[in-house]
């Protein structure tokens, strides 16, 4: 994810300034990491330069003077284009799940690889858990449950992966020890 | 840890010459979620049904609040699914004759409610999962998310110990199997309800705080549930 980009998107919505983006960043992507000042502004500052946005006034309301930033046309234009890229679909086959099976076979033998299939499935299951409990909290909001059902859906794809390849070692190690 | 609320010792249980259990030992505490995983013909659901006394068991014992229910008779046994525990299976099973609000007061009302509370009580219980609105519609107007809902209402009306969820959310889409296993968790943790949950979904089994996994009759203890062609 670039945080260029989702500064944009909170920008479009009308001048902010550096404070305001951080909080709006950390409350609409709560799975995310927080934000450090230092790395907004660093960003505000490559998008300036960039000529993506724009500082629009100061603003003082008790406290210490802050700059507000203007989303330009040009950065407008980004975002716009930014949100029309299609991420590419992952090549999760170089795993290091599918790496370590392989080199168990290789290194040791089909047990060695059933135990390590075993194990990550008992991990795999544990994030599963935590995933969900996230979604059943009071108070989750829809984002929380958006958010974990992102990393849920990955999770659950490599369970299955886990599964069906579990079946498959004793063939797979004929093959790759041939 | 607590004392177990049900606990299920040595279950075998044979269809005909083909076993089906092979001695599982299950506990549950009060108030915990329990996910019984594995692939399909692994026992889960006659598991399930030994559990709730749907079905009995050949060997073993089951023990509910210190009675082993096995020994109970046919009557006993029903009488105490509909109350202390609630069962829900993978197609909602409404009785079609009756609208939604009829269908989840119907426990009530054979545990000798009067007509009015039960009525009330199905009310709110349809209110608490979100369809409220399809009241008076008979099931067949309904679409099947509704109708797994109100069969989670339906099951969940009598205020049971133990819930029993034989694939809940297997007959409907994913965004529909997701908003009632959250209805059905949110709602079992209020209430304090265990419920033993059959699936063979890890985003289901998930929900729960404990899984065990089933295969060829037994528990396996490798946790996968596949074994080694």
């Amino acid at each position: 994810m670039s945080t260029a980009h989702v500064l944009l998107g909170l920008l479009a919505g009308g001048p902010r300034h550096g404070y305001d983006l951080k909080r709006a960043h950390d409350e609409r992507l709560p799975q995310a990491k927080p934000l450090a000042y230092g790395q907004v502004y660093a960003t505000l500052g490559r998008l300036e330069r960039d000529g993506f946005v724009e500082q629009s006034g100061q603003e003082q309301e008790g406290g210490p003077e802050r700059t507000a930033y203007t989303l330009t046309d040009s950065g407008r234009d980004r975002l716009t284009e930014w949100l029309t890229e299609i991420e590419p679909p992952a090549p999760y086959v170089t795993s290091t799940l599918f790496a370590k099976v392989v080199v168990a076979l290789l290194a040791a033998d089909a047990d060695r690889a059933r135990e390590y299939l075993t194990a990550q499935r008992i991990a795999h299951m544990t994030r599963l858990r935590e995933l969900t409990a996230v979604k059943t909290a009071p108070g989750a909001t829809v984002g929380d449950v958006v958010a974990a059902d992102y990393a849920i859906g990955h999770l659950d794809a490599d369970l299955r992966w886990l599964q069906t390849t579990l079946a498959r070692v004793a063939d797979l190690q004929k093959e790759v020890i041939a | 840890m607590t004392a177990p609320l049900l606990t299920g010792t040595g279950i075998t249980k044979d269809y005909g010459a083909t076993p089906a259990l092979r001695g599982v030992d299950l506990s549950v505490a009060e108030g915990e979620i329990v996910a019984v995983t594995g692939p399909s013909g692994c026992g889960k659901s006659t598991l399930l049904h030994c559990l709730a006394g749907i079905l009995r068991t050949d060997r073993g014992s089951v023990i509910f609040r210190d009675q082993d229910i096995g020994s109970w008779s046919e009557a006993a046994r029903s009488r105490l699914r509909r109350t202390e525990f609630g069962v829900l299976f993978q197609f909602g099973q409404m009785v079609p004759e009756l609208t939604a609000a009829e269908n989840v007061a119907l426990p009530l009302l054979l545990a000798g409610s009067g007509r009015r509370e039960a009525r009330e009580a199905a009310l709110a219980w349809l209110d608490r999962f979100g369809v409220a609105d399809v009241a008076d519609q008979m099931p067949g107007a309904m679409s099947g998310g509704q109708q797994q809902r109100c069969a989670v209402a339906r099951a969940m009306v009598t205020r049971p110990r133990v819930l029993f969820a034989d694939e809940p959310t297997g007959a409907l889409d994913q965004l529909n199997g997701e908003q009632v296993m959250l209805a059905i968790v949110r709602a079992v943790r209020e209430e304090g309800t265990a419920v033993v949950l059959v699936t063979h979904e890890a985003p289901v089994a998930a929900y729960a705080d404990r899984e065990i996994v089933l295969r060829d009759g037994a528990v396996d203890p490798t946790g996968l549930g596949v074994g080694a062609p």
